[in-house]
Order: C-alpha cells, then structure tokens, then sequence
C-alpha cells in the first residue's frame, strides 16, 4: 500500500516562503497569481496490513507539526 | 550542582553550553541523544542550539522523538528544570514542553548577530539575575524563530507571566516580540537568542552569565 501525505501551513500562519515564490513570479511577470502557499508531500511505501488510522497516528505525532499545520492523506 | 546538555548529530552549541554551565559551578555531563536515561542527580538539562538531524523534516522534530527527550519530557514532568536555546527551543516545543512553534522567519534571511533582548519577567529561576525591563545584548543566529502560537495560548502566557524576553526590534516577525518563554511550572525556559554565546569577554559581551549564575545560586539553595 502506498500513501501519499500533504503537509500544509495552516490558514492564517504566515508562510514566508509561499509569499517569496509569489513576489519572484510576480517580479517575473506572471501578473495574475494572487497567492502562493508552499507545502510538503511525503510519500509512504506501507507494508501488507497498515491502515489509514497508522498514517493519521504518524502525521499526529510525526509529519505535521498540528500547532502550525494541517495535513490530508490519500491511499492510493 | 549538576547539569546534563544533550548532543544530538547536528548539534553545535552544545560545548558553549557545558562551559557556560560549568563557569557557573556547574558539573556537567553530556548525554547522546541515544541515551535513553539522564544521569542520576541533575539539577538541569540543557538542550543545545544546531542542526539536530540536519533540520529534516521540521527543526527539532526529529529530535523530539529520540530516546534521550523521551527522557527529558519526563524530567520536565516530574518538575526538573530545562533550558533549550535556538534549536534546543524548537526542540522543546515540538516535544510539548512548551507551548507554540517556531516558524520560519518572516524576512526569510538567516541572521547572525547581537539583539537588545528585554527581560520580560525576572520571576523564574533563569531570569532573576536580571530586573523587568533589563535590556541586554544576546546573540541570535537562526533561520526559523519566528514564535508562533494560537491567540488563545499567548494570551494564556502573557497572563500567566510567561514571556522571559522580548526583542526591542523584532527581526524575525515572533508573535508580540517574543524571544523566550518560560512553562506553566517556570521550571523550563525556551529562547531564540544564545546566553551562552554573551558568557565570556572573549565574546564580546557577557549579558548571559546572569542567567547560568542565576540558576547555579537557586539550585544550590534548594
């Protein structure tokens, strides 16, 4: 089973890094991009027998920091 | 009076630290981050500033979950007393000792060089050498130390008297100026800037001694 994660800040914490992306598009003449928010993938090879409540435990604990960020899983 | 600093691969501020603690009396010894036991008797735990596990992941989450926090979460919770600086503070939030996180700084630049810092309490066992509204230089050298915590919490630590410093002129965009914070107990302090790097002539300034001789004299007293 593989699982793909998506790490995210959070709506309302400041991303420094999304907004540097923005200001670099901006000054490269893409003129029409209102926002960038800049995030992290994990992709998790999972042996026989793991589950989608394993992957939640691990982003609780683990992947996401839950005080600044949120996170959605994808079974695939 | 004994201390523990704890090494994590990656850590580089871990020798100021058990110099900064030994200058103040303090028998130090240095524990790996392997080690899943502090050892017997220590009256504080330093958690160093770095790049504990080259900052993968998020800065100090890695850390967090090694054996020897494990150790120092439990230290924490029996009422020891803790310190973490620059990494050592993104380390001791991850683990939850400490409330917030540290966010990548709003300016992006990583930054290296002294700050005025305000001693924003003088009520805990790391900033009674000093008075409320001390100002003293501190060097700060970080990339992510822009504290962040949800309204609800920070109100809760400026309630409770919680912030140790505040910036003068925040330089990295930290909710309501903080540099250090302390935990409900006073008993574990967090902060961005390196008291130990301000603990010798040599390094230009010595502002941060009062807080390792600070804790050396109420240590002894207890």
């Amino acid at each position: 089973m593989k699982a793909r994660v998506h790490v995210m800040l959070k709506n309302g914490v400041l991303d420094p890094q999304g907004e540097a992306v923005r200001h670099a598009l901006g000054a490269m003449g893409f003129d029409k991009v209102e926002g960038v928010r800049q995030g992290k993938v994990i992709d998790l090879d999972l042996a026989a027998g793991a589950t989608e409540a394993d992957v939640t435990e691990m982003c609780e604990k683990l992947l996401a920091n839950t005080v600044i960020e949120s996170y959605s899983i994808e079974i695939q | 009076m004994k201390a523990a600093v704890v090494v994590f691969p990656g850590s580089n501020c871990d020798r100021d630290l058990a110099v900064a603690f030994e200058r103040a009396g303090f028998d130090v010894s240095m524990v790996w981050h392997k080690d899943s036991v502090l050892p017997e008797g220590i009256d504080i735990v330093g958690v160093p500033g770095g790049f504990s596990y080259g900052d993968y992941l998020r800065c100090g989450a890695i850390a967090a979950q090694s054996p020897i926090c494990q150790a120092v979460v439990e230290h924490a919770k029996r009422g020891g007393y803790a310190m973490g600086v620059c990494n050592g503070f993104q380390i001791l939030t991850e683990t939850g000792v400490l409330p917030g996180a540290l966010l990548r700084k709003a300016g992006l630049k990583y930054i290296c060089r002294t700050v005025d810092l305000e001693v924003a309490t003088a009520d805990s066992v790391f900033t009674q050498g000093y008075a409320k509204g001390d100002v003293i230089g501190i060097p700060i050298a970080h990339h992510d130390g822009n504290y962040f915590a949800d309204a609800e919490t920070i109100a809760a630590l400026k309630d409770q008297d919680r912030f140790a410093f505040t910036y003068r002129q925040n330089p990295n965009g930290s909710v309501d100026d903080i540099a250090g914070i302390l935990s409900e107990n006073r008993r574990v302090l967090g902060m961005m800037p390196h008291p130990e790097r301000a603990a010798d002539e040599g390094h230009g300034g010595t502002d941060g001694t009062a807080v390792f001789r600070a804790l050396a004299g109420i240590v002894a007293a207890a």
